[in-house]
């Protein structure tokens, strides 16, 4: 064996202890295009051509951007239209044939010795090192910050407490949550007229007859589209308003044999048989894993999908997680029926939807 | 600093120095530039710097390349889109949502899509240059982590470079939510889900960020500070300072002939690598504009605008995101709900807790092994995979877990395209995660050892030609050669491994208390970390190694020379 190299003595790069002696650097080979005038000509006509095929894309490129028009032909060619196509394509060789006409020139015409450079420590000499301490050291002591605690100190809490103003300033980029995510629209319907449950996107209300046994309903509450019918204030559901009454009211209705159903409890303990209306039951669309809309429907299951994660929730026994990361069975709605015979919210949600935070409790359903 | 012969260089060059053509107008702006800004000092030094030359070292290059065409693609496309939430009806040229209501930046992604020429183009180049910058960072990571670029002096680099990728995830995720399409709006909701997850701060940390409840009207406004200002700024300052600490240590490059610790061989900047990094900036740019051109990416109009009750099935964050989506899949439903509160393992461990850790790893690396192996000198000279086989391992434990992971993360797909059933994937996966980046481990380790073993056969006993030979007793050997000098100096052109102290050492020191168990600790590693490495042959086992193939190769020509198949040079 060669003799143990003593790692921790040689701070710099030490040289390899290697077996066999350095043959150096081969010897240079010229290239044909060095020794040959011919093929160096040849060379020099080959990146000229690059150059030029570029400049002929460039000129393709611009007759495209002027002649083939985009609004009325974007179902061209894989839904992209044959503007963005061409102009993509032309840009593309134009920028191509510069980039491999230099690297021919450089690799062909361009002196192709190799040069040898020598390495220095990435450390400064230690001369260098020295002085700067020193330096360092004189300026410290001049500016006597060592000697003057008070100033030290107070100068440190002032800058410190300046930290406070930075964070202060962020406190308006939105309003503290207070008891925002414990409520959503459906609790906005009245003894007289209860939430009425209405099919998203058509905004008609529900007949529990019009639901067949496995039928999946997605429901919205009828006030995002009628809210002067429950004494709501039409800006309430309006542009952000309504999106953020989606993102918490999205409803699920499925219809399946009551004999299915496994009531559960609700969060005061009492049971949740009356929450269903001939087997229809309705459901947040909002997983409680990390709020994406839940849409997938196991029709011979009562199983319901997230197709995020795959959280899968058994909505014939209170919502409960049968698989997946989430980790709180679905919030139920009670429903019922209204004079007129359509379906509607009994109350709200008795918890809050969407995905679990810190201070939401957790009751036991069963 | 030496130059070689010029005398055969093709003419179009000059034989004689640039500066005579021409040379009056160039020296005088020279002239004006140095006496008010001194840049001759600094060019003195930095124009015929030397660029060692090898593919591997191209793949920084195109992350830094594909970086600069998204700043300029994404210039272009900021002069159209509108970071706006405002509600507005759409009427441009894409018919089938023309009279949908929408966010204006939705409506505003569509017109650059299919009113304004050419930015379609730009907006697929954004988005095909913003994955080639993310992947090829990754990639440029592997190749400077298994040849052992990231020692020391680099380690700082390494961790500029760590922090390079974290902010470029943070920047396409930011990008892509910008549309506010149902799909980015789909990531965006599961980013809120991520927050309310934050012990304690969760439900207001999303109240802030989103200026109220989600979905609010404020985060896209928000992410596209983030987007072009905040984090670009970021990304150029690392970027530069990358670039910097390059230039001052000097890129590594391979052992071989002429190349050592204390040296840099390859071309000079100007002409040759100039040329060659500047052409191959045209090839980055080309291809992107390309594959903007002719591939079609994050289609937003086809997914409408984003609507919290909708959702499309097989819903994905971009690939870079795919693995703690992967985590996040596969963890079970671990929720504690204890004194009325909640705490979500289910989503912390995942997203708030694993991405984070495996930065923190990553970061961690160089500092870890140069610990372990007590290794505090620099390094220049690159190292193969297999000559650090525990290295080499590591690195591709971790991969392995990010691959399960990121599988993980499309188990629907999988399902879907495999036949499989999803519960059983995602229970595969459960296990897959923790067992395959020990088998990985285990089997690189191996492999990377027999590779050193098969590198010392090929030196102690030559290289197979491929040359059989019958003996006298009708026995066939392979008939092997001496490796030329070249390649045998390089394949020795490495370190022996240390041999580091022993716990019995440090027993017999009598060290004792916190410092000793940590280098008993240390002592344990560092033999683990090199255990059955192969070292390389010592001058005197090559030595004989070359006089017994001579010695073979004179038996055998006289074998040759006395059989009846002689293989002389043909008689006529």
């Amino acid at each position: 064996m060669t003799d143990a190299h003593d790692i921790h003595s040689d701070p710099s790069g030490g040289e390899l202890a290697v077996p066999i002696a350095d043959p150096g650097l081969p010897e240079h080979q010229w290239r044909p295009t060095d020794v040959d005038p011919a093929k160096e000509k040849r060379a020099e006509r080959q990146v000229a051509t690059l150059f030029g095929l570029s400049a002929l894309a460039t000129l393709a490129f611009l007759v495209s951007y002027f002649t083939l028009d985009i609004g009325d032909d974007w179902t061209l060619i894989g839904n992209m239209g044959a503007s963005t196509m061409a102009l993509g394509f032309f840009l593309g060789l134009a920028l191509l044939f510069i980039g491999v006409g230099i690297i021919h020139w450089a690799r062909k015409l361009m002196a192709d010795h190799e040069m040898v450079e020598l390495r220095h420590p990435a450390k400064s000499s230690e001369e260098d090192r020295e002085v700067a301490v020193q330096a360092l050291n004189d300026g410290i002591a001049e500016s006597g910050i060592g000697r003057r605690p008070l100033i030290r100190n107070s100068l440190l809490g002032a800058v410190g407490l300046l930290g406070l103003p930075a964070v202060v300033l962020l406190r308006d980029l939105g309003p503290l949550p207070g008891d925002k995510l414990y409520h959503t629209i459906w609790g906005k319907g009245t003894k007289d007229k209860p939430m009425r449950i209405v099919r998203d996107g058509i905004w008609t209300p529900i007949l529990a007859s019009d639901l067949e046994i496995g039928d999946l309903v997605n429901c919205q509450p009828d006030a995002l589209h009628n809210p002067e019918r429950y004494d709501i204030d039409p800006t309430e559901v309006e542009g952000v308003n309504l999106q953020i009454h989606k993102s918490k009211a999205s409803l699920i209705l499925l219809r399946m044999n009551p004999g299915d159903i496994k009531p559960g409890k609700d969060a005061k303990g009492e049971s949740r048989a009356n929450w269903t209306v001939n087997g229809i039951v309705a459901y947040s669309k909002i997983c409680t894993h990390v709020g994406c809309p839940i849409s997938l429907n196991e029709r011979t299951t009562h199983h319901l999908l997230c197709p995020c994660h795959q959280s899968t929730f058994d909505l014939a026994d209170s919502g409960k997680v049968v698989f997946g990361p989430a980790g709180r069975p679905l919030p139920q709605l009670p429903i019922a029926v209204d004079d007129e015979g359509y379906l509607v919210a009994q109350s709200d949600f008795d918890e809050p939807v969407g995905p679990s935070f810190w201070e939401r409790d957790y009751y036991d359903r069963w | 600093m030496t130059v070689g012969d010029m005398s055969k260089v093709a003419t179009t060059n000059g034989t004689t120095p640039a500066t005579a053509k021409g040379g009056k107008a160039a020296g005088t702006i020279a002239n004006w530039a140095d006496e008010r800004l001194g840049l001759g000092s600094a060019m003195k030094k930095n124009i015929r710097k030397v660029f060692p030359d090898h593919w591997s070292f191209m793949l920084g290059e195109i992350a830094l390349w594909s970086f600069v065409v998204v700043l300029l693609t994404g210039v272009f496309l900021t002069l159209w889109f509108d970071p706006s939430m405002t509600e507005v009806q759409y009427d441009g040229a894409y018919d089938p949502l023309r009279g949908v209501h929408m966010s204006s930046a939705y409506a505003s992604s569509l017109d650059i899509s299919f009113d304004v020429r050419g930015g379609l183009l730009m907006r697929q180049m954004h988005h095909w240059g913003a994955m080639i910058f993310i992947a090829s960072m990754m990639i440029h990571m592997l190749r400077v982590y298994l040849t052992g670029a990231f020692r020391k002096p680099r380690e700082l680099n390494w961790i500029i470079g760590c922090l390079l990728l974290l902010l470029g995830t943070i920047e396409g995720f930011t990008g892509y939510s910008l549309p506010d399409d149902l799909l980015s709006g789909t990531g965006v909701r599961a980013a809120d889900g991520f927050m309310k997850a934050s012990p304690i701060v969760g439900s207001y940390m999303s109240f802030f960020l989103f200026g109220g409840e989600f979905p609010g009207d404020a985060i896209i406004p928000r992410f596209y500070a983030m987007h072009i200002l905040l984090i670009p700024g970021l990304l150029l300052a690392l970027v530069a300072a990358h670039m910097l600490l390059l230039v001052y240590h000097k890129h590594t490059q391979w052992p071989g002939p002429g190349r050592t610790e204390q040296n840099v061989v390859g071309y000079p900047m100007l002409p040759v690598y100039a040329a060659k990094a500047g052409g191959f900036f045209f090839i980055v740019f080309g291809t992107i504009a390309t594959m903007g051109g002719l591939f079609s990416i994050n289609a937003v109009w086809k997914y409408g605008p984003y609507d919290p009750s909708k959702v499309t099935a097989g819903s994905q964050p971009d690939w870079y995101m795919g693995w703690p989506d992967g985590l996040l899949r596969i963890i079970p439903a671990w929720e504690t709900h204890i004194w009325g509160i909640t705490l979500s393992w289910n989503v912390m461990i995942p997203i708030l807790v694993m991405p984070p850790l495996m930065l923190m790893i990553l970061m961690a690396l160089p500092f870890l092994e140069a610990w372990i192996t007590g290794d505090k000198r620099e390094h220049h000279l690159l190292q193969r995979p297999r000559n650090a086989p525990t290295r080499t391992a590591i690195m591709v434990a971790l991969m392995t877990f990010y691959g399960l992971s990121w599988a993980a993360g499309g188990n629907d797909i999988i399902a879907i395209k495999l036949h499989l059933s999803i519960n059983q994937i995602t229970y595969f996966m459960r296990g897959a995660v923790f067992i395959g980046p020990v088998i990985a481990f285990i089997i690189t380790r191996r492999w990377c050892i027999s590779l050193q073993r098969h590198d010392e056969g090929k030196l102690l006993h030559g290289y197979e030609t491929g040359v059989l030979v019958r003996s006298p007793e009708g026995g066939y050997a392979e008939k092997h050669l001496p490796l030329p000098e070249g390649k045998a100096y390089a394949l020795t052109a490495r370190d022996d491994d240390p041999t580091p102290e022993t716990v019995e050492e440090i027993d017999a020191s009598g060290a004792t208390g916190r410092s000793a168990r940590l280098r008993k600790l240390r002592a344990k590693l560092a033999a683990l970390f090199f255990a059955d490495n192969v070292q390389k042959p010592t001058a005197e086992e090559l030595h004989e190694a070359q006089h017994h193939a001579e010695h073979e190769l004179h038996e055998l020509e006289s074998q040759i020379a006395a059989g009846p198949n002689r293989h002389g040079p043909a008689e006529h």
